[in-house]
């Protein structure tokens, strides 16, 4: 099968703090991060003629366009909810390697703590499309309105088939904050945690501790995307996409899978994964470093067993005391925080922190990180990439 | 559950597809989809049978019997819907048909749920126009 592998290299980054209220429009936010990225790479808004944006934010392309002064855009797109991330790099990736666009960015910007939420809720603007309704109309009459209840529901399951106890997530949250602690771009800098903290830390929807979810910032994150060819003459190695996929399956569902035969599997994000190595020619074992999708810290586990590296139900066991997965161990998991441990921009982070480390400009450098996945989207349409040099 | 007066009711969003299946509330009936020609049992309904892609669908009663698949405690307000009161529970049931279904458990306490306990529907008028299934805690014959 033709593939993209090897056709698209990731050659601009840009990313900003985390704030809880950075008085700034999403649409300000996007082009600043999408500046950076430019200046990261050295490439100027002329260069840009694909854009690919994630469904739900503010700022669209026309927008930007006009914002940026982008006179050559003729390719653009759109993908949706937390797999967007690394989806949408996919995306921009097929235009390059098809020929339908020549250097593409790909953004999100997200008022997330100090505005509008991204995801429905209450306390949203009460805004609803029509297929969030769908999504959630089964739910919400009952009082399940938020991705920690629809994620608890899944988290209790789980615990229940594989044995798991309390205070077994731990760990997860206590790593992903003591490697932000070293990030000097962490909303948690030289904050880390230990397991009293977590212990201590409110219970939010049984089982789930407030420590066990991200929390709410304003942040931006951009990335580009162009040929190896044109990749030469720009500021850094390439980072080339080895690998992408996304993965929808029946009752893919935004955290709330519940009507498929084994709820706590991800099996988007299984067939996200075999379609991600096969691509990519790789095997979990190959890969040096993953940044995988923190929001909510059962979800860690359960994405080690979907994406083979290790067996179903063993994902606990995997993360153990956090050995494993910190950094220096078998498998460093998030290096710059992820979501709970650096700040949450849908995953957005995720995808940059595996470019420091495939370029070697990472805070906490994986040695001979030649090769690293990133998953986005667990517990919903899933997104993954397998980046290298 | 008490809900908090002067918080809008979150009410179901009915079409075409789905409206038989909200609509028998009213009727305090619980019904699920089931497709006429391969006969899977289907919820939450859907336009076509994932099975077999049918679109002729018919609607069965259900028994009312199911056990808790799963469940969570809203504890913190700030995490839950600011129309009912915390601590309130959320189950998953899996009814006798083979289906699930997200609902609300009463007279349990959180100490007392556990996944695989038998309940049974009831319907609780939440207001003039608004019925929903909930689930009490079945007794079951020895
Ligand atoms: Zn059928």
């Amino acid at each position: 099968m033709k593939s993209i592998k090897n056709k698209v290299a990731i050659v601009g980054i840009g990313l900003s703090g985390f704030s809880k209220d950075c008085k700034k429009t999403e649409l300000r936010m996007a082009c600043e991060a999408i500046k950076d990225a430019l200046d990261d790479a050295g490439l100027t808004p002329r260069d840009i003629d694909g854009m690919i944006k994630q469904t739900d934010d503010s700022a669209d392309e026309h927008a930007i366009t006009s914002a940026m002064g982008m006179p050559n855009l003729t390719f653009y797109g759109e993908t949706r909810w937390a797999g967007a991330p690394c989806g949408m790099v996919m995306q921009a990736a097929t235009g390059v390697a098809a020929g339908a666009c020549h250097t593409a960015v790909i953004y999100r910007a997200v008022n997330g703590g100090s505005g509008l939420r991204s995801t429905p809720s209450m306390r949203s603007s009460g805004q609803l499309s029509t297929a969030d309704l769908l999504h959630w109309a089964f739910h919400s009459p009952f009082g399940l309105m938020t991705e920690q209840g629809a994620v608890a529901m899944l988290a209790e399951r789980y615990m229940y088939e594989y044995d798991i106890k309390k205070d077994q997530f731990g760990p997860i949250t206590v790593t992903c904050r003591q490697n932000g602690a070293k990030n000097p771009n962490s909303a948690y800098f030289k904050k880390p945690i230990t397991m009293k903290d977590y212990k201590e830390s409110k219970m939010v929807t049984d089982p789930l501790r407030a420590l066990d979810c991200y929390e709410k910032f304003d942040a931006a994150a951009a990335f580009i995307v162009t040929t190896p060819e044109r990749a030469k003459y720009l500021n850094h190695p390439p980072v080339m996409i080895l690998g992408a996929a996304q993965g929808s399956v029946p009752e893919t569902e935004n955290m709330c899978g519940y009507y498929r035969d084994d709820v706590t599997g991800l099996p988007e994000m299984a067939v996200m994964g075999k379609r991600l190595f096969k691509m990519a020619g790789v095997k979990p074992k190959d890969i040096k470093f993953a940044q995988l999708d923190d929001a909510y810290t059962p979800l860690v586990p359960m994405q080690l067993e979907a994406l083979g590296f290790c067996k179903k139900g063993k994902g606990v066991n995997f993360c153990g005391d956090g050995k494993k997965i910190k950094a220096g161990g078998r498998l460093p998991v998030n290096t710059a925080g992820g979501s709970l441990g650096e700040g949450h921009i849908h995953g957005m982070n995720h995808v940059i922190e595996a470019v420091h480390q495939i370029r070697g400009t990472a805070t906490l450098q994986v040695k001979n990180a030649k090769i690293g996945l990133v998953a986005t989207g667990a517990g919903g349409p899933a997104g993954g990439l397998i980046l290298g040099r | 559950m008490e809900y908090v007066k002067g918080v809008p009711l979150l009410r179901p969003y009915i079409d075409y597809d789905n409206q038989e299946f909200w609509l028998a509330h009213r009727e305090e009936k619980l019904v699920f989809q089931k497709c006429t020609y391969c006969g899977k049992i289907i919820h939450r309904p859907k336009p076509m049978c994932p099975a077999c892609l049918s679109t002729d669908m018919e609607w069965i009663e259900s028994t009312g019997l199911g056990t808790i698949y799963s469940w969570t405690t809203f504890v913190y307000d700030r995490a839950a819907y600011p129309g009912i009161r915390v601590p309130y529970i959320v189950v998953l049931v899996e009814m006798s048909e083979g289906v699930r279904l997200v609902s609300n458990i009463e007279d349990v306490t959180s100490e007392e749920m556990y996944i695989g306990m038998p309940v049974e529907v009831f319907f609780d008028k939440v207001s003039d126009d608004l019925t929903l299934p909930k689930f009490r805690k079945r007794k079951v014959k020895k």
